[in-house]
């Protein structure tokens, strides 16, 4: 029998980063987000951030979605609730942003409860109808309550402060927008080494056997909604802090839509898929309309003609990638690592 | 002493009789088999006593209590273990983490201590992978693949993993739907062995659906044969093998598929 130093063997076996290799490139990544923003200029510190906030609520959507199986067209308005929740907390009662913070969180999770409870019994497209209804639900109270949201207008808040140092330009909120990134991405891979995560992930492959092994179907999928939208809370309590301002316009159904696609081109149950989708739909799109911009300059007339196609492209790129690698943007960053396998350790 | 008792089930889907006023008890310790020619309602016997379906008739007692008001995933925690006629495990993971899900109303780790994962869920995962690699996939002789996703596996492999999730639970009961269907001589003489040692190693109680008669002769201790919902009669195997009604139902579905052969 091979037993020994069970304990140390088995703990580095399902350490999150494994070996040398990977502790090296998380170093590199780590120190390169750091002394990004010190090098970067305003419109890539802007898109970091756009980029940072989105990864967060798409981190969110992929645990309910992408491991638990349970399809939300209502991400966008959960999305929402914190924000909402983030602009009223400070305005009115003054709180400080570390404190609306985790409110937003819980609020948010305490909307996804609600909606998420009677939908549990609802699978496939009843529940998506069921999320649609309360993403519209929500749209409704956000434009209409006026003397709560401020209506269309929206509200305005103040910068952010921590302990008395305000955040008052996208440099010092992407450290902000980089440590929540970091806390959510590593939170959500934790608890996938665990048995929450993998009750998650059994209810979204046979959830009837899931049940005969001794899991409460109820309780996870609530569980999964609460998290889900504990991180879409988080996502907008700090969006609205970044701009300064809360609309409905910020959190329609398309949003809620955009949301799935980011999950579904990242990678579906994959936490890097959520990252890499987030990056993707939020730098894309801005990358064709640079290029568009630049052959505007050279063929002026074209413009009435180039300026739609922007869309068109955008969609194009997501059906193309699909097609080519279903499994997302993670199984494609899954080869190339398999390709340049340990190095720069290779023996 | 028996450990499993079935008093009086009776089941219908939408006017069809799948099972008729159906009584058995499985002493503990033995390996229990139920037999019968397909669409007997062997299937749904297990899923009544996993609490999957609900009987309109009868009760199931386990241990004595009263299962009735005992939702299915809270029968698992009281000691019921199950492996599926169409494998039930989960594509998206791997076998360790199939295995790891067995294990699940043994563990503790909540949402809020999962997330956080450094001290209490890291030491419970850690004395989780122990425990399994030593009761289960060493003695599964399963440590080669325990590493690969699920869906590359051989048929035979699969069921094989199937009945490690279903060690993992630590039953006392292991209901087993048809664990050597499609296995070639040399996978079922394997499986035949594992359960042989499953019963008498880990004192597990097996109650076992198959069609290969021959296992069935060479392993269990009580036979029950059902046919159409009813139950035949129960014994010993070689009881049952001589049972008139038994070879007339068995025969009688053999001559029928020779005759249709011609
Ligand atoms: N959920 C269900 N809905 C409708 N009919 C069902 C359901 N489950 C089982 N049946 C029917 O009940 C009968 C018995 O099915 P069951 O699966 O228990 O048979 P079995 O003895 O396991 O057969 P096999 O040897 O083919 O596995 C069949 O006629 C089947 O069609
Ligand atoms: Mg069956």
């Amino acid at each position: 029998m091979h037993i020994g130093d069970f304990k140390e063997t088995y703990s580095s076996d399902q350490a999150v980063f494994i070996n040398a290799t990977s502790r090296f490139w998380l170093g590199v990544l780590f120190a390169v987000l750091f002394l990004f923003p010190f090098v970067a200029g305003d419109y890539l510190l802007f898109m970091a951030n756009l980029a940072g906030i989105t990864i967060i609520g798409a981190v969110g959507l992929n645990i309910l979605t992408g491991f638990t199986g349970l399809i939300s067209l209502g991400h966008a308005a959960f999305i929402g609730v914190g924000g909402y929740t983030a602009a009223i907390l400070s305005t009115r009662f003054d709180l400080p942003f570390l404190l609306c913070l985790p409110l937003s969180g819980l609020m948010a999770a305490f909307f996804g409860i609600i909606v998420g409870g009677p939908s549990l019994r609802l699978k496939g497209l009843y529940l998506c109808i069921a999320t649609l209804a309360a993403q519209l639900i929500l749209e409704f109270v956000f434009v209409h309550w006026e003397s709560l949201t401020g209506g269309i207008r929206g509200m305005n808040i103040s910068p952010p402060q921590i302990f008395g140092y305000v955040l008052d330009n996208d440099f010092k909120f992407y450290f902000v927008t980089l440590v929540m990134v970091i806390l959510c991405v590593t939170f959500a891979r934790n608890l996938f080494r665990t048995r929450v995560g993998r009750a998650f992930i059994a209810i979204r492959d046979r959830d009837i056997s899931a049940e005969l092994m001794g899991i409460n179907l109820l309780q996870y999928k609530t569980y999964a909604f609460a998290l889900s939208s504990f991180m879409a809370g988080i996502s907008g309590c700090l969006w609205v802090n970044f701009l300064k301002t809360v609309t409905p316009e910020h959190f329609p159904l398309m949003e809620s839509v955009r949301y799935l696609a980011m999950v579904i081109v990242g990678g579906m149950g994959s936490i890097l898929g959520s990252i890499l989708g987030a990056i993707f739909m939020t730098i894309v799109p801005e990358l064709i309309s640079t290029f568009l911009g630049f052959l505007v300059n050279i063929f002026p007339t074209a413009m009435s003609f180039l300026f739609p196609l922007q869309q068109v492209i955008f969609g194009l790129l997501i059906v193309i990638f699909l097609v080519f690698e279903p499994h997302g943007l993670a199984e494609i960053w899954r080869r190339i690592k398999n390709y340049f396998h340990l190095w720069p350790f290779e023996h | 002493m028996k450990i499993l008792s079935i008093e009086n089930i009776s089941l219908s889907f939408g006017g069809l009789n799948v099972l008729s006023d159906v009584s058995f008890d499985v002493n503990k310790g033995e390996i229990f088999a139920i037999i019968g020619p397909n669409g007997a309602g062997k299937t749904s016997i297990l899923n009544i006593i996993s609490g999957f379906y609900g009987p309109e008739k009868g009760k199931v007692f386990f241990n004595g209590k009263d299962l009735s008001h005992i939702h299915a995933d809270k029968r698992a925690a009281l000691g019921m273990g199950r492996t599926f006629q169409n494998i039930a495990l989960y594509h998206g993971m791997s076998v360790l983490d199939n295995i790891k899900l067995g294990a699940h109303t043994h563990l503790k780790t909540g949402l809020m201590s999962g997330l956080w994962y450094w001290g209490k869920a890291h030491k419970e995962e850690m004395e989780l992978r122990k425990k399994i690699e030593k009761d289960i996939i060493d003695f599964l002789e399963i440590e080669s693949i325990r590493k690969q996703p699920v869906s590359s596996l051989a048929y035979g492999l699969q069921k094989r993993v199937e009945l490690a999730r279903a060690l993992a639970m630590r039953p006392k009961v292991l209901l087993m739907d048809e664990p050597v269907a499609g296995m070639n001589a040399e996978e079922t003489e394997d499986m035949a062995r594992f359960i042989l040692d499953i019963k008498e190693e880990y004192n597990i109680t097996i109650v076992l659906i198959e069609h290969d008669m021959k296992m069935i002769m060479d392993i269990s201790d009580r036979v029950l044969v059902l046919n159409f919902g009813r139950a035949l009669t129960h014994g010993t195997p070689k009881e049952v093998q001589k049972h008139p009604e038994v070879i007339a139902a068995y025969l009688g579905q053999k001559k029928a598929e020779t005759m249709e052969k011609g």
